[in-house]
């Protein structure tokens, strides 16, 4: 229709193209988001004002992938510091004036809609650490390691303290994967893992009785069978009796006769493996892969460091969602608390994740842009 | 020079972010496929076990509580039935706080201590959403007014469950005995899986003894359930079988006849068929509220009833053992015949005690002065103690003991029904295992008179008085007449036939005569009380004292002196129409006093009410 450098673009090329849009992450991601309506219309027990609000929330994270893609790369960098300074005094206000809900003080009430500050730290610190990193030349060196580290561990702790181990974790790992993909000398891996491990006693000092509770239930489930073990032993009844093919859609006795807990959000893993078996997981496995795939080949291809750094951390966050969730419902992770990506029922969370992509997406197109 | 090092970092750092992805990309692959194996292994691997799990999580099997079978006496009234009884019931996983349910309750129904109690021990021993009683027995306007409620205060439920009830009351409390809860004890001794719906079980008497028939066989539905335990439908039912109707042999007139004879006195009475063995009816006085122990008793209640000084728990008619007294020597009269120690016509001259020779105790009659001359006839209707001491120590206790042993004392009867004990009839052998001691004359003598070691109870009485009757015929006393199984036709049972008391018939004419002078002729002990009153009917009997005081030698029996506990246990046994036995009873007053005054006139009553009165006194059993 319209003729660059004399080749025809269809509508489509073009819509893509001028939209700074990737297509196969698009097609991936449709997939998956359809996916998860289909199995939260029966892991809420047929309700369409579920799926209604779910709707609504994709339909708001689509529009703000669209509208982060079209943001330069250039202006992601710049505002990277200040979004990460920003987030660090919400996180703090969280703590003076937040709400509380479950026990745990997370929200921070805008007046019109409620809001987890902690939410943007998932790409506030992989942004600031990357940004800090595409400052410097060459591999991080000790100094860059010392400064990275208390660029995370803040936020990290911050959250700890609301108290959100899973978003936490999930923050850090999205600032240590940076450094990771950074090309940190192994010796400091190893180092810092062993740091970790001696951090263990003085984070178990820190962890809530619920917490530990979780922590301990994970290594003995059967131990506590109707109180803290309940979650795990439903879920794996949940997914062990859906066998080879499943029970089929909206016919899992486990989720439907709500036997398992949360089915709708961290759980509904256990839904889908109930009622589409293992051949349905291995496809969702295998799809959850070709994203990460996807993202890492669009990060590898990303023109600087900033871009390459921050694409790279984003995908691989977003394997590490999946890893601890599907690991948490097995029965092979504590339960901390992680949704399954872009599944899950829940707002902010697919908020954030859709933006992300929109990052993807941005650096993907920017891509082109240098290579024609 | 600057920009090709810039452009060589910027390789290098390329490279080395690309070989960080694709290391990246590796161990997440390994850590996709270890997922993934994890999956497989719970979803195929364990798939099985899995499956069982889940299907235990949605199934579940609740028993469904048989109909328990009613009892009716052999006229068919009504002795133990089912009726609807709503109570109310919480089902504590949905009932929250418990505390604040029950304060809220009391605005509605008077809750007791005896039930709060009882409830926590429910809540305690329940199934998970198993509904607990709180109140047994609500009444119309607390049903409709809680009804009204009860959407306000959740895991509240009004049961109509059916309960046992005694129409007739006390007066049946130990011939039929009672239901109460099921308890731990109970429930080792059932089979739970049959119980599993059940909420009462027999503790006593008929109830106990045909439970099993009683309380047929439960029947089960399987109903899927949500997490919350509630029913979501039903898959599959088996229905239960209900309990056997029981019809006794008892007859619900004589019955009430019996236990109004003995005027608020406490005793015993046992009334049977000689020509079969079926008892027409059991009572031990005082008796007991039997619905109380159904609804549940309260511990100060039981305790109030258990430690009540007239036991009205304690069964007299099967478990009282008693000195037989003078009730025994018709049967010794019949053993010395038999072993030709002495015929009906020899005489001796009965004096106020006697002494065996060469020896100096004087063993009493209860008549001071003695009573002259008296054969074997006259010496049971005067009841000559002397008489029977003469016969003993000639005869001695080896020779009495067998003849005694078939007409079954020392062993239990063996009736169809809870508590029965074995009484003693002392021997040698028997002493010698028991105290360790050798067999004294003197024993021998109180032996003949029903005293001494020898303990009866009412029950064997009344069985071998029924064996008089036959003239040595036995017939196992028993309760249940018949079975209805529902099917339209019952099912008598066979009357079991037990070794007779073989004797030559002139000796049995002898007896009989003796019994029919005890009550018929003036110098009778019964004559003052029921002879001279003359009655439509000849009865044939025999009174007794049992003693509950032994006096030293020369101590004289006053019962204006004595404590009333002292006083000797009023005894009777007879059967009439003497010519054609229909009814042989045995009837014991505690510390009613002398035999003859207070027993018979009681057998006389009941006598009457089953051979005359029986058409005025008929309880309707449309009524009931």
């Amino acid at each position: 229709m319209i003729s660059v450098t004399g080749r025809e673009l269809s509508l489509g090329q073009w819509v893509l193209r001028d939209l700074r849009l990737d297509s196969v992450l698009l097609v991936l991601l449709s997939i998956l988001l359809l996916l998860g309506l289909v199995v939260l219309f029966s892991a809420s027990g047929e309700s369409l004002v579920v799926i209604e609000r779910q709707l609504m929330r994709i339909g708001f994270g689509v529009a703000a992938m669209l509208l982060v893609a079209q943001v330069s790369l250039h202006a992601l960098r710049a505002i990277s510091p200040w979004l990460f300074v920003a987030g660090v005094i919400l996180l703090l206000l969280v703590m003076w004036i937040g709400d509380v809900g479950k026990g745990a003080q997370r929200w921070l009430d805008l007046g019109f809609m409620r809001f987890q500050p902690s939410e943007i730290m998932k790409l506030a610190v992989p942004m600031m650490v990357a940004w800090y990193l595409s400052q410097r030349r060459g591999r991080p060196r000790f100094r860059d390691l010392l400064v990275t580290v208390v660029l995370i561990m803040v936020p990290v702790y911050l959250i700890m303290q609301q108290p959100d181990l899973g978003t936490s974790m999930l923050v850090g790992a999205a600032g240590f994967l940076v450094i990771f993909l950074a090309g940190l000398d192994w010796r400091w891996f190893v180092g810092l893992g062993l740091a970790i491990t001696a951090a263990i006693p003085v984070l178990w000092s820190q962890m809530l009785d619920y917490q530990r509770q979780r922590v301990l239930t994970l290594f003995n489930p059967e131990s506590d069978p109707l109180g803290a073990g309940y979650h795990i032993i439903q879920s794996k009844i949940a997914i062990g009796s859906g066998g080879l093919y499943g029970k089929g859609w909206l016919s899992g006795t486990q989720s439907q006769l709500e036997f398992l807990p949360e089915p709708s959000t961290d759980f509904i893993f256990a839904v889908y493996a109930e009622e589409f078996g293992f051949i349905g997981v291995a496809l969702l496995l295998l799809l959850y892969f070709t994203i990460v795939a996807r993202g890492l080949w669009i990060a590898a291809l990303a023109q600087d460091r900033y871009a390459r750094l921050l694409g790279g951390s984003i995908s691989l966050t977003f394997a590490v969602y999946m890893v601890v969730n599907i690991g948490m419902v097995t029965g092979l992770l504590p339960v901390v608390g992680v949704p399954l990506p872009l599944v899950s029922y829940g707002g902010t969370s697919l908020v954030t994740l859709m933006v992300a992509f929109g990052i993807l997406m941005s650096i993907g197109s920017q891509k082109r842009l240098v290579n024609r | 020079m600057a920009e090709r090092d810039a452009y060589g970092e910027e390789k290098r750092d390329r490279d080395r972010f690309v070989a960080r992805i694709l290391l990246a990309l590796v161990v997440l692959a390994v850590i996709v496929l270890a997922l993934g194996w994890r999956l497989s292994g719970l979803q195929v691997g364990a798939h099985s076990h899995f499956t069982t799990l889940s299907e235990n999580n949605r199934l579940r099997v609740e028993p469904i509580a048989p109909t328990r079978g009613v009892i009716r006496d052999r006229n068919g009234v009504l002795l133990a039935g089912n009726r609807a009884s709503y109570q109310l019931e919480i089902t504590v996983e949905r009932a929250g706080d418990l505390d604040a349910l029950l304060d809220r309750l009391r605005n509605y129904v008077e809750l007791s201590e005896a039930d709060v109690e009882r409830f926590q021990r429910g809540v305690r021993q329940r199934r998970p959403f198993q509904p607990v009683l709180l109140k047994a027995g609500l009444d119309d306007v607390t049903v409709a007014r809680l009804a009204v409620s009860r959407h306000e205060m959740p895991g509240v439920e009004i049961e109509a469950r059916p309960l046992r009830y005694y129409p007739l009351g006390a007066d049946f409390s130990h011939a039929v005995g009672y239901v109460g809860r099921i308890n731990q004890q109970d429930l080792q001794r059932v089979d739970p899986r049959v119980y599993a719906g059940s909420s009462h079980i027999g503790k006593s008497g008929v109830e106990r003894y045909y439970e099993e028939l009683l309380h047929g066989r439960p029947g089960y539905r399987q109903v899927e359930v949500n997490a919350q335990g509630r029913v979501l439908r039903e898959l599959s039912v088996t229905p239960p079988q209900p309990g056997t109707d029981l019809i006794l042999t008892l007859d619900a007139n004589l019955q009430r006849a019996a236990y109004r004879a003995l005027e608020g006195r406490d005793g015993a009475i046992v009334a049977m068929d000689p020509n079969n063995g079926e008892i027409l009816a059991l009572i031990s006085a005082p008796g007991f509220d039997p619905e109380a122990f159904v609804h549940g008793i309260s511990q100060a209640d039981f305790a109030a009833v258990r430690d009540n000084k007239r036991r009205p728990l304690f069964n007299r008619a099967l478990s009282g053992q008693y000195p037989p007294g003078s009730t025994v020597k018709p049967l010794v009269a019949l053993a010395a015949l038999e072993e030709e120690v002495t015929t009906a016509e020899r005489e001796i001259f009965a004096r106020g005690y006697y002494q065996i020779p060469g020896h100096e105790r004087r063993f009493r009659d209860w008549r001071r002065e003695g009573h002259g001359r008296v054969d074997m006839s006259r010496a049971i209707a005067v009841s000559s103690d002397v008489y029977f001491y003469d016969l003993a120590h000639t005869m001695g206790i080896d020779r009495m003991v067998p003849i005694l042993g078939a007409f079954g004392l020392g062993q239990r009867v063996g009736i169809d029904s809870t508590g029965e004990r074995a009484g003693i009839l002392p021997s040698r052998d028997w002493k010698r295992a028991r105290h360790g001691e050798v067999w004294y004359p003197g024993e021998t003598l109180i032996t003949a008179i029903g005293q001494g070691y020898m303990l009866t109870t009412p029950l064997q009485m009344a069985d071998f008085t029924a064996a008089l009757a036959t003239r040595g015929q036995r017939y196992q006393p028993h309760l249940l007449r018949a079975m209805d199984n529902g099917n339209g036709a019952l099912e008598y049972p066979l009357p079991v036939v037990r070794d007779p008391v073989v004797a030559a018939p002139k000796h049995w004419d002898t007896i009989h005569d003796s019994l029919v002078k005890a009550v018929h002729a003036r110098h009778g002990t019964a004559w003052g009380s029921v002879g001279s009153t003359r009655p439509e009917y000849t009865i044939a009997g025999k009174t007794g004292t049992s003693q509950v005081f032994s006096l030293a030698e020369d101590q004289e029996y006053d019962e204006a002196e004595l404590a009333r506990r002292l006083w000797d246990h009023a005894l009777f046994v007879g059967y009439a129409p003497a010519e054609d036995p229909r009814i042989a009873v045995a009837v014991l007053v505690e510390h009613g006093g002398s035999g003859g005054r207070v027993a018979a006139p009681v057998a006389r009553k009941v006598m009457d009410a089953f051979l005359l009165d029986a058409a005025d006194m008929a309880i309707d059993p449309e009524d009931s």
